[in-house]
């Protein structure tokens, strides 16, 4: 195996680098089956982290991977399954989007959420799971090899327009964060 | 749980202090023994990582369904213009013009094919058209910074840009960045996303940069500075530098491929 690139963090300037029209909206915000997936990025003290940049990266409300391109130009109407949204100045991000499907029956649908922020010389990612099937939850495996104390940390809340799901960088409730073989 | 200096005078540390502190980090790096391939997330010398690094492990996941493939970007996402970064507007940029260009691979050394590249730098002067930028360098009207392609059928990405200044930074006393350009990159799966910075041969900063030196393994940190080619060098056009660009991360069927 190459070694791999190292990374570095996104500091503090990519704010007019990486944002772009309609990043956070991966369909219109008008759509009748359009969601809102939305929180916090907190750091160790609990204060709001103004200088954020969350990915999101899902599968379509029928389970299937998308891969169409368009996302960096929306027309509208493709749902590319991945979008991009900035903290505002109190550390709160927002897309809207549709409900994550299961990609195989009884899997349990998640979003998977990558974190980059000035001060993080890394990406962290996580999941964000739909809490409507505890079924599906129960069964998970990744969730099956979390400690019980902290496997809310992975489950998004539901809302009347969607669901809340915040992400704390560090401290007493800190979010569950991934790492995949070979990193 | 140590406890943690959020002390605004932090910034008065002085260079000398925070190379004391870096090189305790790379003296207990040797002690240990363990190769490391990425930045440390705690890495105090970086003063904006204390409260913002994870203090427990990260935790260990195989990856599925959508972590396996990556978005999928195209010719509507980018335009090929998008990858000069001296013709956005309507004058030369002031500095050094200059080519950068390289392969992006995965860990098996295979191409990772039209993915998206994003790039963004400061100008000549060391100066970010971002409205959080104080340093008092002259903006460059003819520059803005920001580029974007497509890598090609083998992975090569190139842009022609002009070379970023070194800059001034709070994180304490006189503190400067080494001339960098940011990448951002993505894999044929997600688990490869990379956001980097490249940087450029024998800057003499780089020995007093929390950033760089957050990446304790010397080996691993050269692996992030490019090569002056001057076979990407144009005749009384541009300079060029190469940087090739590994991406790590999961493979679905390593074994099928294991040679
Ligand atoms: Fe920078």
């Amino acid at each position: 195996m190459l070694p791999p690139t190292p990374a570095q963090t996104v500091g503090p300037f990519f704010g007019y680098a990486l944002p772009f029209p309609q990043d956070d909206e991966l369909v219109p915000p008008g759509r009748a089956d359009a969601i809102r997936l939305h929180g916090d990025v907190l750091d160790g003290s609990g204060a709001g982290v103004p200088d954020a940049l969350l990915e999101l990266w899902q599968a379509a409300p029928d389970g299937t991977v998308p891969q169409e391109p368009g996302s960096l130009r929306r027309d509208g109407w493709t749902f590319t399954g991945w979008g991009r949204a900035s903290t505002d100045d109190a550390g709160h991000y927002s897309f809207t989007t549709l409900r994550p499907g299961a990609t195989e029956p009884g899997a349990a649908p998640f979003f998977l959420v990558t974190v980059f922020a000035r001060g993080l010389m890394n990406r962290l990612f996580t999941r964000a799971y739909l809490p409507d099937d505890a079924d599906a939850l129960a069964a998970d495996r990744l969730l099956a090899t979390v400690a019980a104390d902290r496997r809310d940390t992975l489950i998004a809340a539901a809302e009347p327009t969607g669901y809340r799901f915040d992400v704390r960088l560090q401290g007493e409730d800190e979010t569950v964060f991934l790492a995949y073989p070979g990193e | 749980m140590t406890t943690i200096d959020t002390n605004p005078n932090a910034a008065q540390r002085t260079q000398a202090e925070m190379s004391a502190e870096m090189a305790e980090q790379t003296a207990a790096y040797e002690r240990a023994g363990v190769e490391e391939t990425q930045p440390r997330l705690d890495y105090a010398p970086y003063r904006s990582s204390l409260l913002r690094h994870p203090t427990k492990d990260l935790h260990h996941a195989d990856p599925e369904s959508i972590e396996l493939w990556s978005p999928c970007f195209g010719e509507r996402d980018v335009h090929p213009l998008e990858s000069d970064l001296t013709i956005q507007h309507g004058g030369e940029p002031i500095g050094e013009r200059m080519v950068v260009t390289g392969r992006v691979v995965d860990g098996d050394g295979r191409p990772v094919r039209r993915q998206l590249v994003e790039i963004w730098q400061a100008n000549a002067g060391g100066r970010y058209v971002h409205k959080r930028d104080q340093h008092p360098a002259p903006l460059d009207p003819s520059f803005t910074g920001v580029g974007r392609c497509l890598t090609d059928d083998d992975g090569t990405y190139r842009f022609t840009t002009i070379k970023p200044g070194p800059y001034p930074w709070k994180n304490h006393r006189n503190a400067w960045r080494p001339a960098h350009i940011h990448f951002s990159l993505f894999g044929t799966d997600f688990t490869q996303r990379l956001v980097t910075q490249m940087y450029f041969p024998g800057d003499p900063l780089f020995a007093l940069d929390p950033i760089y030196q957050s990446i304790r393994d010397a080996k691993a940190r050269d692996r992030l500075v490019a090569t002056y080619d001057h076979d990407v060098t144009t005749h009384e056009w541009a300079t060029g530098y190469r940087w090739d660009i590994v991406l790590s991360g999961s493979h679905p069927t390593p074994l099928e491929e294991d040679h």
